[in-house]
């Protein structure tokens, strides 16, 4: 089968067109870097089917994190049959310098020329056959958000390759082609890079691409040609006054300035952009940190508000609900059909325990988990993230974090209560430095996670009723203030060292389209469904077994002494000589060895907990209105726990990416181990500051 | 003078860029080069990093990147 590598600047629309051709649902955002590892589908074209791949977007074919890594690595390796070049129109000069590198690879190359319409808006016309013309390769004008152009795509790449047509080469200033067709000759038929042209790895060694030289050097033929390299790059600097490595990289931008200029005109010189206005307002020094606390603020209150606040739905019997009111309600239902029918002792506290009262409570959840998806997508459509990145990276840098780990943090979670750690430690890709990297993967399962967002959302409804949603803001301050300081714990103590430049581009600001919005929404939500349906069911149920057995046929009234003598309610006993010091009892404690598994499993099994030591069958509630009306609980305990929550061991398959991501287990056991300390400490503050006060 | 010094709102014209090793070449990536038009923009809150607009894009850059970028007043 032939394969088709989708590869260009980051944020120039790669997956959208990846996901047009395949069918699939990547993850689009509007800021660089929201794509880091491969993503493959399949297309069909004239009948053939063709292996598609969506690459991490990279600024250059030299490598600067690893991200832009995995998609070099790809080209250079894979040797794809055709690169769809995604080229962000309004954007046309800085794309077209990855361009160069791309056709340099000698692979026939289709440019999409994507986001005409934000050119237009710009003020740039592109002649796309002359740009083809120039480069030897296809154009075809595309606007992928919409899904356009995507026809005539595809017929270019099946094209392309019938004709097999590669891109022409274009030649750099003298100076520098003398040298490289010299080295070409030495390398000819060496074949050190078997799948490029020897023109790419002789400018690649004038580049003194890390990669390449040490390839060469591993292959044992350096005696013969460095000293002739080392000649070169010497006779390159007497002639331009530069290192080789600059020289080049200024051919090219001159040759990317040179193509521009030919086949673009350009009109509106000097008028602002839409852009620039909202950036004036958004970045400005005094207004900027301001209009972000007050963006989540709204946020939370808007999303509380609709979702779990307001009693705006009606019901049957005449009472009106919110939208997480219905959800509940439909399973307090289901649990009290099931103890009417359901006979057999052993099935029926299977079915109203251990999956109702587990399931059932993350289930609730859904609306809230939906809307608070609806709101982020639009954020992360908008252009906003990236300027959160620009206005925080000094303040992070003070923690020794950056402005690109703001990425990570979102996507985990840290602009609302919905995201997930694993992405997130993956996000971090996008650092070069090995440490900053670190620390941020470190820090990142910190963040309210949508797992975590169900847990509050049950303590608050519990405890704090009239203040949702400045609860949920009050918790996502203290989320983002403990990773900080967990930060800078790392990086006094542990991983000290230097610090990744901070160079992102800030793009252009869109307006999110709502079909996208919602079709990502519940693309999102689905997989919290599906999560909560199959992992979450199936865990419950281990846990659910684990309080049932030993079982001895008790009275009902000794239900709670029944489940104290259980396999888990023995364990959560055990770990209340610990626990004690933070407030939390066996049951509690139950609920956060679930929550190890995945964090919804803390509302899951504290659910199955009180429902099994729930002696009065007939009415069943809530598990908030349980919490609320036990004299063990007070607000207290319900605000130590949700703090523990946020910060205790990451959940296991974090865990696992961060064993992949740092390529070690000594990092993922000590995630575990340092912010379950760490969380430890911070609820025993709280915990007991605020009995002393009181 | 380098871009570090320049104030906001400001036109400049890079004159080269210093350095060496990964920094410098990403800077070369993002479309800095020799001649490259370059317009404050805005510095953030806490006065770094700083927004330029180049080749009609916004980037963000630290002014410790910027200190490598050799300027002069736009039109000299
Ligand atoms: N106006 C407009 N927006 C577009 C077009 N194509 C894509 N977008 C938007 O551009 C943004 C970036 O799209 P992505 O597909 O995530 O870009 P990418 O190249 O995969 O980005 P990375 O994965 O970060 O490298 C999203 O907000 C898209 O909705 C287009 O033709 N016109
Ligand atoms: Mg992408």
């Amino acid at each position: 089968m032939l394969n088709i590598a989708v590869a260009g600047n980051p944020n120039c629309g790669k997956t959208c067109v990846f996901n047009n051709l395949t069918g699939a649902r990547q993850h689009v955002g509007n800021y660089p870097g929201v794509t880091v590892e491969l993503f493959e589908g399949f297309t069909v074209i004239n009948g053939k089917r063709f292996h598609v791949t969506d690459l991490p977007g990279t600024y250059s074919l030299t490598a600067y994190s690893k991200d832009e890594l995995v998609a070099r690595n790809f080209l250079i390796d894979k040797k794809p049959d055709v690169i769809v070049n995604v080229v962000d129109a309004s954007n046309l000069e800085r794309n077209l310098y990855l361009t160069l590198q791309l056709i340099e690879l000698k692979i026939p190359v289709v440019i999409a020329l994507n986001m005409g319409d934000i050119a237009v808006k710009k003020g740039f016309v592109v002649n796309p056959s002359r740009l083809g013309a120039m480069l030897g390769v296809k154009v075809v004008e595309t606007i992928a958000r919409n899904n356009s152009g995507m026809e005539e795509l595809k017929t270019a790449c099946s094209e392309i390759i019938s004709e097999s047509l590669p891109p022409r080469t274009i030649h750099y200033s003298s100076e520098i082609e003398d040298c490289v067709s010299d080295l070409e000759k030495i390398l000819s038929g060496k074949s050190f890079f078997p799948h490029v042209p020897d023109r790419w790895t002789a400018l690649k060694m004038l580049e003194q691409d890390e990669t390449v030289i040490s390839c060469l050097k591993t292959s044992g033929s350096s005696e013969k040609l460095f000293p002739v390299l080392e000649k070169y790059i010497q006779k390159i600097h007497d002639l331009t006054g530069d290192d080789s490595e600059t020289a080049i990289a200024e051919a090219r931008c001159a040759a990317a300035s040179g193509i521009f200029r030919d086949c673009v005109s350009i009109s509106k010189i000097g008028k602002r952009l839409i852009t620039e206005k909202i950036d004036s307002v958004v970045c400005n020094r005094y207004l900027g940190p301001l209009i972000l606390v007050v963006i989540v603020y709204m946020l939370f209150t808007c999303v509380f508000k609709v979702a779990d606040e307001l009693q705006w739905i009606p019901l049957f019997n005449g009472e009106w609900v919110s939208p997480v009111g219905l959800f509940s309600t439909f399973f307090d239902f289901l649990s009290e059909t099931a103890s009417t029918y359901i006979k057999s002792d052993i099935l029926k506290s299977m079915i109203k325990d251990g999956i109702i009262g587990g399931v059932g409570g993350v289930m609730g959840f859904v609306p809230l988990i939906f809307l608070m998806f609806v709101f982020i997508s639009a954020l992360e459509d908008s252009g906003y993230v990236a300027r959160i990145a620009f206005i925080l990276d000094r303040l992070l840098r003070a923690f020794g974090l950056q402005g690109k780990s703001v990425l990570s943090l979102i996507v985990s979670g840290g602009l609302g209560g919905g995201g997930c750690a694993v992405p997130g430690v993956m996000a971090a890709r996008t650092l070069r430095e090995e440490k900053d990297r670190l620390i941020t993967i470190l820090v990142t399962p910190m963040m309210n996670c949508g797992a975590k967002l169900p847990v509050y959302a049950m303590l608050i409804a519990a405890f704090f009723p009239d203040s949702r949603g400045q609860m949920m803001f009050l918790l996502w301050a203290l989320s983002w203030a403990f990773s900080l300081m967990a930060a800078l714990f790392l990086r006094k103590f542990i991983i000290a060292g230097e610090q990744t430049p901070f160079v992102m581009e800030l793009p252009v600001y869109h307006m999110p389209a709502f079909k996208n919005l919602f079709i990502h929404a519940w693309s999102r939500t689905w997989l919290y469904i599906k999560k909560a349906g199959t992992i979450i069911l199936g865990i419950n149920l281990i846990f659910w077994s684990m309080m049932y057995f030993p079982h001895q046929d008790t009275v009902p009234d000794h239900a709670e002494e029944q489940l104290r003598h259980s396999f888990a309610g023995r364990t959560g006993s055990a770990l209340e000589y610990v626990s004690k010091y933070i407030g939390f009892d066996w049951k509690i404690n139950i609920a956060l060895i679930g929550g190890f598994a995945a964090k919804e499993l803390v509302i899951g099994t504290l659910g199955t907990v009180y429902s099994m030591g729930d002696d009065a069958l007939e009415n069943p509630e809530p598990l908030s209105a349980k919490l609320s009306a036990s004299k063990d609980w007070s607000p207290l305990r319900a605000f130590a726990l949700m703090v523990f929550v946020m910060l205790y061991a990451p959940c296991m398959p974090t865990v696992a990416a961060i064993r992949r991501e740092t390529g070690a287990w000594k990092w993922a056991v000590f995630s575990v181990v340092y912010s379950t300390t760490f969380a430890f400490v911070i609820a025993f503050i709280i915990y007991n500051s605020a009995r002393i006060f009181s | 003078m380098t871009l570090a010094e320049s104030k906001e709102g400001q036109t400049v014209v890079v004159r080269k860029v210093r350095g060496s090793g990964p920094s410098k070449r990403r800077l070369m990536d993002m479309g800095i080069s020799r001649g490259t038009e370059l317009k404050v923009e805005r510095f953030a809150p806490l006065m770094d990093p700083v927004q330029i607009r180049l080749k009609g894009y916004s980037l963000a850059l630290r002014r410790s990147e910027c200190a490598f970028i050799e300027t002069e007043h736009a039109g000299k």
